[in-house]
């Protein structure tokens, strides 16, 4: 448990409270004075605003368009249900800027809608909340629909038999069972759109910003650090509230469900009402989740001289972006996988840790570290990236220019990843087997590899998985402290998104759809390993 | 010298104990059998034993050494747990080879002895089947194979037959018994069943929150139970107090003679059913129920005064529900208790 306390310590806490210090704190003391001033400000208390009501409209939004997916997926059983199953998660593990690009080859200047009947959405709040959809959809069918699928279908059969209508027999037995999944399902995707940065950054333009863009804006842009860092306050707080209603109602979840095998609760869809559920769920599914990423991949091959790889060959040369980069684009690709590699295998290791103290101890401390390890999915990344820049630069930690920099920050985003997914597993390992291993003569350090290790391997694979791919996509910090000369995926495509010229737009989609390729196929692993069982949190 | 020996033994949960002042012992060879019902500490006895739950007091020692500070993997006995607990990633073979390469260190070939121990318990040939393919019975054969494998110098049983249906419980308690008497296996065995209990156990100790209420051999036990608590959880319900002077004990039920040399005072009476004797003067009782049990019926009567009481007659003379009899007590199959 030391080990990640310290790690979350000195490369979380350490760097966000330097941040906030760095603000609040002159020659005279604490300023608290200016957090008043600043929330006072009109712009600053429409981002507030705009950053609510967003966040509350895409999550309404998602469950109206994800509930029904999350039905069908629970509980029929149809051809390519598995590969669908995969197809509504790549999102999920897509990098923001890839999602926000993408929405920008559709529904953007120039996009295929604007081609087609000339609308365009980009600059209105539409493409940021479909956007926010697209990339929520899975949280709400993997969380809601991985327990409706172990719902025991007899229990509703009981109210049947007692008298209930089907109507009724859903809203008083399945739908209570279901109340804390939706819940939590709710506020985690509450919690990702009211911190989101790389979709809002693209798709938002001028007039729309979120909290976290704007505490980007303030850093980067404007130099007002004071400005930024009480917006960061203000977003940590909020995250916190978030993430402790969370907590709860996890904790409900858990209460007394009588779970089943979900394959023996799904059939093929039977009748009228039924198919055309299913069809208006594919429907969507085509609409808002595979036409996206198609358009993204026509757009990177539609060079000047007809459909080619004419973009993927410019990603060659440096100069072929009018000077944005000083190093091929190309060699992103290279330094992504680097850097997500090293934050896999930091992740592993500290979320492993952490995941292993939860699992043996109790009590309202290790509750509290559990909420602790979720903080960093909330918190900006931004302030997390500028920290680092502000307090790892004097030894003995003078890690500025050190290439371990960015595997640190993006590592921070994969531990709770790592930690949701060993957690349930670690805690399924019945401590009697271990006490089985040690009356048969195995030292501690034997059994945990002779018990423990076989029976989470699989979980730990997905877990790297998971790790893997978010480490691939983080954006906000990394945007931060990469250098210039080693550029990540993620941070490239935005580079090129912010230059205007068809070859860099072009280049984008072609960055983006690498990038979307190589998440995608960690995905595909990841479903394979997927034991069917556990439903996940994620 | 005894191969296992508690001194003093306590186990506090907070304010509760669990296990409160046990001494035990366990002789070489013999099978010790504690019967208990649920929550009487008697699980948390054998983890104590094995080293898997620390002690608030007393001395553990095994072989005359006392086993403070030694770690489970150290101690050499052998535990089957409640519920198996085979490792579900290995097949039979592994798990029974499991203690065998701890025990070995190197990386040696135990083909020969898997083969044997499955023989053994009676599984020849197993040891390809993955766990999960096992039935009930067949798991606790594979679980005691793989307790056995090891050669522990005690081996615990934690409720061994609990899981398995009568049938298979009373084939196999027979089968164990015969396998640890051949073997020589010392055996401390848990169960809250006393019938599993007396056909197991050289000796049987009776468990009660944590303490030992009554230890024995099952024919003691069964004979002169210590208590009323004993005679309760034996099964027996024909228990009231009563006042014990020359060679009869008065009763709700009226004047029961006791046995010679019985003591005597404020006491509780046991009167086994088979006491009770339906006669042509006596007691008078109203019939309430009747249940065939094979080999004779129990009856349950309703006498003028005093509780109800359990009877026992052969089918020939067993009168019908609802009929009034006469009974007479039988001083051999009446035990004087201490008082409740």
């Amino acid at each position: 448990m030391a080990v990640p306390l310290v790690f979350f310590g000195l490369f979380f806490a350490y760097p966000v409270a330097a941040i906030v210090g760095r603000g609040l704190k002159t020659q005279d003391g604490w300023q608290f004075g200016r957090i008043g001033e600043v929330l006072a400000r009109p712009d600053i208390a429409d981002v507030l605003w705009f950053t609510t009501w967003q966040a509350l409209a895409s999550t309404v939004l998602t469950l109206l368009i994800a509930l029904p997916g999350a039905y069908v997926f629970a509980r029929f059983e149809f051809p390519g249900k598995q590969l669908l199953r995969a197809v509504v998660t790549v999102p999920f593990v897509l990098p923001t800027v890839v999602v926000g690009t993408a929405f920008l080859a559709l529904v953007g200047r120039g996009g295929l809608l604007d081609e087609m009947w000339g609308v365009r959405l980009d600059t209105t709040v539409w493409a940021i909340l479909l956007a926010h959809v697209f990339f929520n959809y899975a949280v709400v069918v993997r969380t809601v629909g991985g327990l409706w699928a172990q719902l025991d279908p007899r229990q509703e059969e009981a109210a049947r038999v007692l008298g209930a209508g089907r109507f009724g027999a859903w809203r008083r037995v399945t739908l209570p069972a279901l109340g804390p999944a939706v819940a939590a399902a709710s506020l985690m995707v509450f919690l990702f759109t009211f911190s989101s940065f790389g979709v809002v950054q693209i798709l938002g333009g001028p007039s729309y910003s979120t909290l976290e863009v704007e505490v980007y804006r303030q850093t980067a842009q404007l130099l007002d650090l004071p400005t930024a860092a009480v917006l960061t306050m203000v977003q940590f707080a909020a995250i916190a509230t978030i993430l402790a209603v969370h907590a709860w109602t996890v904790r409900r979840r858990e209460t007394a469900l009588r779970l089943v095998d979900p394959g023996r609760t799904a059939h093929p869809p039977r009748g009228l009402a039924q198919r055309s559920l299913l069809g208006g769920v594919l429907l969507t599914v085509a609409l808002l989740i595979v036409a996206p990423l198609l358009v993204l991949v026509e757009r990177s091959l539609d060079a000047p001289g007809g459909y080619g790889f004419g973009f993927y060959r410019a990603l060659q040369d440096a100069g072929a972006g009018g000077g944005t980069f000083l190093v091929p684009p190309l060699e992103a690709i290279w330094n992504s996988l680097q850097y997500a590699l090293a934050a896999t295998a930091i992740a592993l290791l500290i979320g492993g840790l952490a995941a292993a103290a939860l699992t043996r101890r109790a009590g309202r401390f290790v509750r509290g570290f559990d909420a602790l390890l979720m903080l960093p999915l909330g918190v900006s990344a931004v302030t997390v990236g500028f920290g680092f820049l502000i307090t790892l630069d004097e030894p003995p930690l003078d890690l500025r220019t050190s290439w371990i920099l960015v595997p640190l920050a993006q590592a921070l985003v994969g531990v709770p990843f790592v930690v949701r997914t060993m957690l349930p597993v670690l805690r399924a390992v019945d401590v009697r087997l271990r006490e089985a291993a040690a009356v048969l003569g195995a030292s501690p350090l034997r059994a945990w590899r002779e018990v423990d290790l076989p029976l989470v391997r699989r979980a730990l694979l997905i877990a790297a998985g998971f790790a893997f791919a978010v480490s691939l996509g983080e954006f906000g910090a990394t945007v931060f402290i990469a250098r210039p000369d080693r550029p990540t995926l993620p941070v490239a495509v935005a580079r090129l998104l912010g230059r205007a010229g068809e070859m860099n737009y072009g280049q984008a989609m072609a960055l983006s759809t690498i990038l979307m390729l190589v998440c995608a196929v960690s995905l595909l692993v990841l479903e394979r390993l997927r034991p069917d069982k556990t439903s996940g949190e994620f | 010298m005894s191969l296992l020996r508690l001194e003093g033994v306590s186990v506090r949960f907070g304010e509760r104990a669990v296990v409160d002042e046990v001494d035990l012992e366990v002789a070489e060879h013999e099978i010790v059998c504690v019967l208990g019902p649920s929550g009487s500490g008697k699980s948390t006895l054998l983890r104590v034993v094995a080293g898997l739950q620390p002690v608030s007091a007393g001395r553990v020692l095994l072989g005359g050494a006392d086993q403070a500070g030694v770690p489970v993997h150290r101690r050499g006995v052998g535990l089957m747990f409640q519920d198996h607990q085979l490792f579900p990633h290995r097949d039979v073979g592994g798990n029974v080879a499991f203690g065998l390469r701890m025990r070995g260190g190197g990386r040696g070939s135990y083909g020969a002895q898997v083969a044997e121990l499955l023989e053994l318990v009676g599984l020849p040939g197993a040891q390809g089947r993955a766990v999960a393919s096992l039935s009930g019975g067949e798991q606790q054969r594979v679980a005691l194979a793989r307790a056995l494998a090891p050669s522990p110098r005690l081996l615990m049983l934690d409720e061994p037959l609990g899981q398995l249906d009568r049938g298979l419980r009373e084939r196999l308690v027979v089968e164990l018994r015969g396998l640890f008497s051949r073997l020589g296996t010392t055996v401390l065995a848990v169960t809250h069943d006393q019938g599993e209990a007396f056909a197991l156990a050289g000796r049987v100790v009776v468990m009660r929150d944590g303490r030992i209420a009554q230890a024995g051999t099952p024919l003691e036990v069964w004979q002169r139970p210590a208590s009323e608590f004993v005679a309760r959880f034996l099964g027996f319900e024909n228990v009231v107090p009563a006042t014990v002077s020359g060679g009869a004990a008065v009763t709700a039920w009226g004047k029961v003679p006791v046995p010679a040399g019985s003591p005597e005072g404020e006491r509780s009476l046991l009167i086994r059913p088979a006491g009770v004797v339906l006669a042509a003067a006596g007691l008078g009782c109203e019939v309430l129920s009747r249940t065939f049990r094979g080999t004779h019926v129990a009856l349950l009567l309703r006498p003028e005064a005093g509780p109800p009481l359990e009877a026992e007659c052969t089918l020939a003379g067993a009168p019908a529900v609802g009929d009034r009899v006469a009974v007479t007590f039988a001083p051999s199959e009446v035990v004087v208790l201490p008082p409740a």
